[in-house]
């Protein structure tokens, strides 16, 4: 290694005997309250994200036992619960909030924190040889107000929203139903949550960009910026471009709630139609800011346990780009059964579809990094391998829902469910569970079951596959979205997608055992654990990195190579 | 060098001038499909619907007959009971009846329709399974064939532009290959529906649909669903079943248009691949044509509130002669029938949703 690997080798690498300033943490309250160090905001995320993810599964759960069979089983019950009156009425626009607080905690709540504030924040630094990030106490106010993003959507619940608490409108929050359609404070504080959630993430996406561009330690050009560091990258001006327009959405959707103004509603010369083109002008790429990360992950992953250089590393980095900016020009697919005319609806159609052409070099890619390499099955390895699988299923599913004439009878089926949770509950979380055992041994320093990550995996992806594959069939058959009643011609396919339920929930035991056992007991895990295939910064640190890391910079002098993101070996 | 500057501008200029004259056959098209007002349609219909309905109240109908009580006392020959559904068709199949027929679309009944699920079923699926089995394949082959015990030594190969290209380019041409029949059948859907069309306007109302035919004395038939015991009885399937259905001629072009009075509705019937929202303040308009007589039954597609789910569509194909007799028994007129009376002289309007929601099917203003 270079010298300056020895530089902070020399200080951290043996242990707490030196007690220089590098290792010197606050107290509890300064630590975790008052933070402004990476890996420990990163940690709050990850944290944040798993208990966001409890309550939206567990939310899932409650739709997945209700839907076993035909008719209203346990909304009453719920309704009640949550403090609602015992009539039908109430009973059903539960149902409404759970399909609403399911969307909205496991887009904004989950899946981003986890991916951006938590691996980006952790890992972005330490894989271009940054100290920190470039503003650490904005990183903190991101942090909390996603956090007070997160409480608020939870009031949310217990305020009247219509004919019973919560706010019922759909992740998408399309007006009328938001504004005339929901009486009632929750609308306004599921979307002040929006605000929160957004505005955390706009300061995050600024603090990204900022550290990407300024603080890459010398030699680490952008060419030579490992994948995950380019994905957090195209995120975050994915972040930085579409949030805007939601909060301007939202923010018409309270002044026509609550201040008379009419930018959605046609008595006043306003058009529903309107708030759809600016909702999914931010949501399509809010899709892919769910994604692009997860591309980043598995690029590293794969490499390191192929024992080979990322395939294609230019084309790998600029199909993330060109899916971003490809990400901006399709929104409208969201809206094929709106009453578009038919030239935008072609013009949708072609250019949706192009998005799979970079898509598809991704996962050819990654096949062929591994191709002629030595694979090793680690836990990460696996689950990046059903990623790439159960993405690709998700991803042709897209394309046949790219065609607008087809779609005009998947729109709103249980065939659009099956497809984003096939990019998502499978591509986004299981790239989720790749990162996280590929980086759970540098974070804690412990080393985690590779048993009981490996059943993890096996239980997880049956149950995810028996929830998700006969939802396509059910929306083929015409099962629309967001129901919950349903023919009895239905039953058979809900009933089975509700077993998977079962065995996926089962599964999640083995996943925080594992943590579990993994912190108290777990073998200590070296600086580099998954062998000569890990080629990034973070791995020439200890694990756990030091609480300040790269005080004396990482040179990185091959810029030829930009395959190994570590100093040359000279 | 300025020379060569100006051409190249030129050359540019011409080639988006080519692109542009490339698109203009289809801007004619947009503009006879845009959703705009359909000359058989009142004036107040024309365009967007900005204020109030053109749904006749009920306070605006001395004598109000249910559609039960008209089809119960015969008009003539007008004699009208709901036909009964045959199984399998314009309804999903449930597994235990046929296992095949529950992994798929329903049996389709337009002749758009049937293109459609040609496209799926001859196109889409075979080229998105050869896909997905193509990928696990190479998986499962890398991982035995590539793993720690069979290569120990891994290559470094990082580039092959071959490889590179060809896995751009192929994509790219399969997409062209499905683009093709894709654009048709959007070209399709969006064809215009001829002058003599029959016009029906769907409504979406939290919870419930209104169906009025302006080119047959512009009654509106309101729409609720059956409960459980009701369905049943009636033989048909329960969350499907309505009290009065959208009655139909078969064989002939229908410009079907949907608006709503209150939050977003969408109109969908997937037997016939139909599926179009209803927004307040807008008309959408599509022409359908359905081949045979029959019921098809559809849902609401786009959350709506509450009873969302309890909000069925049951559209009814009828032969036309036998649609002309349901007409003249729903108390309106056949266009051309003799001197066509400028209002209609009794329209069914039922009192109250069968299911119990509290809204009433009043004439509501358009939000």
């Amino acid at each position: 290694m270079a010298t300056t690997a020895e530089g902070f080798d020399i200080h951290h690498g043996d242990g707490h005997h030196a007690h220089d300033h590098a290792d010197h943490k606050p107290g509890f309250f300064a630590r975790w309250f008052m933070s402004t160090n990476h890996k420990d905001i990163g940690t709050m995320y990850l944290i944040f994200a798993i208990i966001a993810g409890i309550v939206g599964g567990a939310i899932s759960g409650i739709m997945r036992v209700e839907l076993a069979e035909p008719g209203i089983q346990y909304l009453q019950w719920w309704a009640q619960f949550m403090g609602g009156g015992n009539d039908l009425n109430t009973a059903l626009h539960m149902w409404n909030v759970f399909i609403t607080a399911h969307g909205l905690i496991m887009v904004f709540f989950m899946v981003m924190p986890a991916m951006i504030g938590g691996f980006g924040n952790w890992f972005v630094p330490l894989m271009i040889g940054a100290p920190d990030m470039a503003f650490p106490r904005m990183n903190n106010v991101s942090f909390w107000l996603t956090v007070a993003g997160f409480f608020s959507l939870l009031f949310s619940l217990f305020v009247p929203g219509g004919t019973g608490p919560g706010a019922g409108t759909g992740w998408t929050v399309y007006a009328p139903l938001s504004t005339k359609g929901s009486v009632g404070p929750a609308v306004d504080f599921a979307i002040f949550s929006l605000h929160l959630a957004g505005a955390g993430s706009i300061l995050g996406a600024t603090n990204f960009i900022t550290t990407i561009f300024n603080m890459r330690a010398p030699g680490m050009t952008l060419h030579k910026m490992p994948l995950f560091v380019w994905s957090v990258l195209v995120t975050a001006f994915l972040l930085l471009l579409a949030l805007p327009v939601l909060a301007a959405a939202i923010t018409m959707l309270l002044t026509d709630r609550n201040f008379g103004t009419t930018f959605f509603d046609p008595a006043g010369g306003g058009d529903p139609v309107l708030y759809q083109h600016l909702f999914w002008f931010f949501g399509h790429p809010e899709v892919y800011i769910m994604i692009l990360p997860g591309f980043g992950m598995i690029s590293q992953i794969v490499a390191t346990f192929s024992r080979k250089p990322v395939f294609g590393y230019l084309g790998m980095a600029y199909a993330m780009v060109l899916i971003g900016v490809v990400g901006f020009i399709v929104w409208a697919h969201h809206m094929y059964t709106v009453g578009l005319d038919v030239n935008t609806k072609m013009y949708f159609t072609a250019a949706t579809m192009v998005i799979a052409v970079p898509t598809g070099v991704k996962i050819f890619s990654w096949i062929a990094t591994m191709w002629g390499g030595s694979l090793s099955f680690k836990s990460p390895m696996v689950w990046s391998l059903g990623f790439i699988f159960l993405f690709t299923v998700g991803g042709v599913t897209g394309v046949v829902l790219a065609n607008g004439g087809i779609d005009d009878n998947l729109h709103d089926t249980y065939y659009v469910v099956a497809h984003f949770h096939y990019v998502l509950s499978m591509g986004a979380v299981f790239s989720m569970f790749a990162g996280f055992y590929y980086w759970f041994p540098k974070m804690s320093g412990r080393m985690h079951s590779e048993l009981l990550s490996h059943i993890h995996f096996w239980t997880f992806f049956v149950g995810v596959n028996v929830i998700f594959f006969p939802q396509h069939f059910l929306g083929m058959q015409g099962m629309p979205r967001r129901y919950p009643d349903y023919a009895e011609a239905y039953h058979f396919w809900h009933q089975i997608s509700t077993y998977g339920y079962y065995i996926m929930a089962g599964s999640m035991i083995f996943f925080f055992v594992n943590i579990l056992y993994s912190l108290l007991a777990g073998k200590k895990a070296e600086a580099n654990p998954w062998g000569e295939g890990a080629t990034t910064l973070e791995w020439t640190l200890p694990s756990p990195p030091p609480y300040h890391q790269f005080e004396t910079l990482p040179v990185i002098t091959d810029a030829n190579d930009y395959h190994d993101h570590r100093p040359a070996t000279a | 060098m300025g020379q060569r500057h100006t051409r190249m501008k030129k050359a540019i200029l011409a080639a988006v001038a080519a692109g542009l004259a490339a698109f203009a056959p289809l801007s004619v098209v947009a503009q006879d499909a845009a959703p705009v007002a359909a000359p058989a349609t009142t004036a107040a219909e024309a365009g967007r619907v900005e204020g109030a309905q053109t749904a006749p109240g009920p306070e605006a109908l001395p004598g109000n007959l249910t559609p039960a009580e008209a089809s119960a006392a015969p008009a003539g020959e007008g004699l009208y009971s709901p036909m009964a559904p045959t199984k399998g068709k314009g309804m999903p199949t449930a597994y235990e009846d046929d296992a095949i027929k529950s992994l798929t679309f329903q049996d389709q009944y337009s002749a758009n329709g049937e293109y459609a699920l040609w496209m799926h079923d001859a196109i889409l699926l075979p080229v998105i399974t050869i896909i997905s089995l193509l990928v696990l394949g190479l998986l499962l082959y890398v991982a035995v064939r590539f793993n720690r015990r069979a290569n120990p030594v891994a290559s470094r190969t990082t580039h092959n532009t071959l490889i590179e290209v060809v896995w751009t380019i192929v994509p790219v041409i399969i997409l062209v290959i499905i683009a093709v029949p894709s654009i048709t059948l959007l070209a399709r859907q969006y064809e215009p529906a001829p002058a003599d069309a029959v016009t029906i306007k769907a409504t979406g109302y939290q919870w419930y649909w209104g169906y009025s035919y302006p080119d047959h004395g512009d009654f509106e038939v309101v729409s609720n669903m059956l409960d459980e015991a009701e369905a049943l009885k009636r033989g048909e399937p329960h969350q499907l079943a309505v009290d009065n259905r959208m009655v139909v001629p078969a064989g002939v072009p229908l410009r079907i248009q949907t608006t709503a009075s209150d939050v977003i509705h969408a109109f969908a019937v997937p037997s016939l691949w139909f599926k179009m929202d209803a927004v307040p303040g807008r008309l959408n308009e599509r022409m359908l044509t359905i081949k045979e007589p029959g019921v098809y039954y559809g849902q609401c597609s786009e959350l709506c509130g509450a009873r969302h789910a309890y909000m069925p569509i049951v559209v009814e194909a009828l032969p036309p002669a036998q649609f002309a007799a349901w007409v003249r028994a729903q108390g309106g007129e056949m266009p051309g029938a003799g001197d066509a009376p400028a209002a209609p002289t009794a329209a069914p309007v039922e009192a109250g949703p069968s299911t119990g929601a509290a809204a009433a099917p009043e004439t509501q203003p358009a939000t």
